[in-house]
């Protein structure tokens, strides 16, 4: 589950990470009120307008503006709200932007050089271990440093049953060429960052950038807080942070009803049981001509109540040509299957697209019989190939 | 010969008396595996399905002589049921539980690492030796006996290639469901390696998907030690970058982890990519004829 900026701050700042400190509005009134606020518990006086979005390279979408007095933040935050803002992350129409982080000025002159470093705690999946991945080139895209510059990223391994090693936070702020004051401070920073990490059943923290002040303070600039959704049971207090707006309606929709429903671009839709074999028939639809509107997986009972759900949200996408039903029963027979698709058919009416059903398993005979039977527009399959033929004859 | 399980192991149920292990424990005593007892904390002492139910793993180990266990444990809890198994002494540990947070992963497998046990999964459809022991929840009838073993990420994928090579005459030695989650115990390559030395197997079907690096890890070590022909499928092509496949583990992350990158290590290292999952046992059919 992923966090807005200022959620993710928040929880980061609450195990002690030094942040970049902001309030969050909803309105260019509210941003005002809170910048006064801002300046008078930080002494800012130029201000940041940050648009909170579910998605990277805000910035470059022109989410992102520097106030250099309270008409500007007003004047600024009026434009960010409400925009759609379009990133290198977001779909082609970008996406809502209902709220921004007022945040202050953090890259005030000073003594010193600001410098920007980046940080992510995440899984090695090879190793099976949380690892710290961070480098001295902070403030831009690290997947373009990654191949620019390899050798300027770093990575620290963690050994899940001893910890994060003070030598290890101590070996990354060296390695970021830090020292006195700043190397102090990313030490404890990098200390409260993993503390948070490990605490939170957190998924992913992406700090990009971590800044070095003008008077050596180490704090995190933007913060991508990502939570692990199988551990949110711990935390409930975190999963009343989500906000569905960011999320596609029609996935919000299918979660609530216990399916796992992705919408693609595409114009054949499927309904699987099982996640391995919903991508395979995505697969299947691409190799037979057409593209995959959505990946679904119905699960283990695939009852009618499911399946009417399924197909109810499957036809709110006017792209849709044609729906693939592909079922390998194993404990659920696929007679009761098949009922259940011919019951879903009836309650719903009039189906406008043609339906392709494979039901392979356990009474798969029987199956094809009820839906041949049933003198629906349905045309029924058991071997995989024989829906693949079927589905390269509907999108010609 | 067969791996991990046959109709010798002793196998135990952790959360037996719970009504999904109720259901599949059944299951798979009509398919006629061996299964000695079962674990429910606090109902020690009682019998289910004519075995008796024990407190505690190391109770039942030391009864019965359990040497597997499955686990349908609910994902709170399942992370501590495979740290108890391991400790009593358990040599295969199957997971079917869903869900289970990364985090107690992360310490599971550390802490199975360095014990004389094998984790499968955890959200995996278990492991059977065709005719012998189904200590899982796949449908039996699909895996007929005979001479390929399959290896893969995903349920209901595996019952759709292990019916391929059932109709294609061939059958099926053992299929290791490893499950797809970010953190499983057994590994692509070490499930292939498993059945690259059971002497009963002729050739392997490798199942991938999506995310990580497992399947490239594996192909690379059949390139190296391969002596039987491998057929490899890998799910998702299709599958848009940073969105969660239904499997946990099943997203892409970078240019590595697509299902066209993966495709790409395998042929490299001589497994026979088939890009449409239909075609599976075909392919095997000619591989092993030839």
């Amino acid at each position: 589950m992923n966090l807005h900026e200022y959620q993710g701050k928040e929880i980061l700042n609450s195990f002690g990470v030094a942040i970049q400190r902001g309030i969050v509005a909803t309105t260019p009134d509210e941003a005002a009120a809170a910048a006064q606020k801002l300046t008078e518990q930080t002494g800012t006086s130029w201000h940041v307008v940050k648009a909170q979005i579910h998605a990277g390279g805000r910035g470059k979408g022109g989410g992102v503006k520097l106030a250099k007095n309270l008409d500007e933040v007003r004047s600024k935050s009026s434009e960010i709200l409400g925009m759609m803002l379009i990133t290198p992350q977001t779909s082609q129409e970008g996406k809502k932007v209902h709220q921004v982080l007022i945040a202050e000025d953090v890259y005030y002159p000073g003594e010193s050089e600001t410098k920007e470093f980046y940080m992510s705690v995440l899984l090695d999946r090879q190793q099976g271990r949380n690892a710290i991945l961070y480098s001295t080139e902070g403030g831009m895209d690290i997947e373009e440093v990654a191949e620019k510059t390899p050798h300027l990223i770093f990575k620290e391994i963690i050994d899940p049953l001893v910890g994060l090693g003070d030598f290890q936070a101590r070996k990354i702020a060296f390695n970021l060429g830090l020292s006195g004051k700043a190397f102090k401070e990313m030490v404890a920073f990098v200390k409260a960052l993993y503390r948070a990490y490990d605490s939170i059943d957190a998924g992913l923290f992406e700090i990009n950038p971590v800044l070095k002040t003008s008077d050596d303070r180490i704090i995190a600039v933007d913060a991508k807080v990502s939570l692990d959704g199988n551990g949110l049971f711990r935390h409930a207090d975190y999963a009343a942070l989500r906000d569905k707006r960011e999320e596609d309606p029609m996935d919000v929709e299918a979660g609530e009803a216990g399916l796992n429903f992705v919408k693609l671009d595409g114009n054949v839709a499927c309904m699987v049981n099982g996640a391995g074999l919903a991508m395979a028939t995505m697969d299947i639809i691409k190799m037979a001509g057409g593209n995959p509107a959505n990946f679904l997986d119905v699960g283990g009972t695939a009852d009618a109540k499911r399946v009417e759900t399924a197909f109810r949200l499957i036809l709110k996408d006017p792209n849709v040509k044609a729906i693939l039903v592909n079922i390998f029963g194993g404990i659920v027979r696929c007679d009761r299957v098949a009922q259940g698709i011919v019951d879903a058919y009836q309650s719903i009416g009039d189906i406008p697209v043609p339906i392709i059903v494979r039901l392979e398993g356990t009474n798969a005979k029987e199956a094809k019989e009820l839906i041949d039977k049933s003198g629906l527009a349905v045309h029924s399959a058991i071997l995989l190939q024989e829906a693949a033929d079927l589905v390269q004859k509907m999108v010609r | 010969m067969s791996v991990l399980v046959n109709k010798h192991s002793k196998v135990i149920v952790q959360g037996f008396t719970g009504s999904e292990g109720t259901f599949h424990a059944s299951q798979m005593i009509e398919y006629g595996t061996n299964v000695v007892g079962g674990v429910t904390p606090g109902k020690g002492g009682q019998r289910h399905l004519d075995r008796p139910v024990f407190d505690t793993v190391a109770q039942a180990v030391a009864q019965t002589g359990a040497d597997v266990s499955i686990l349908f444990v609910p994902p709170a809890f399942a992370a501590d049921a495979i740290l108890e198994a391991a400790e009593a002494g358990i040599k295969v540990i199957v997971t079917i539980t869903e869900g289970i947070p990364v985090k107690d992963m992360v310490k599971v497998k550390a802490y199975v690492a360095e014990r004389d046990c094998v984790l499968i999964g955890p959200n995996c459809p278990g492991v059977i030796t065709a005719g012998e022991a189904k200590v899982g929840i796949m449908p039996g009838f699909v895996f007929v006996p005979g001479k390929v073993g399959i290896v893969s990420k995903s349920g209901t994928l595996t019952y759709e290639a292990a019916d391929q090579i059932s109709k294609a005459g061939l059958g099926v030695t053992t299929a290791i469901g490893i499950g797809g989650d970010p953190i499983i115990g057994t590994t692509t390559r070490q499930a292939v390696e498993l059945l690259m030395k059971d002497p009963e197997t002729y050739g392997i079907v490798m199942i991938g998907e999506i995310g990580g690096s497992l399947e490239a890890e594996a192909a690379r070590w059949i390139k190296e030690h391969g002596t039987k022909p491998v057929v490899g499928f890998i799910a998702g092509e299709t599958a848009p970058k940073g969105r969660t496949m239904g499997h946990a583990g099943a997203i892409v992350g970078g240019a590595e982890d697509t299902a066209q990158a993966k495709k790409a290590i395998l042929r490299e290292c001589g497994v026979h990519v088939v890009d449409s999952p239909a075609h599976i046992g075909k392919r095997m059919a000619e591989l092993l004829k030839a």
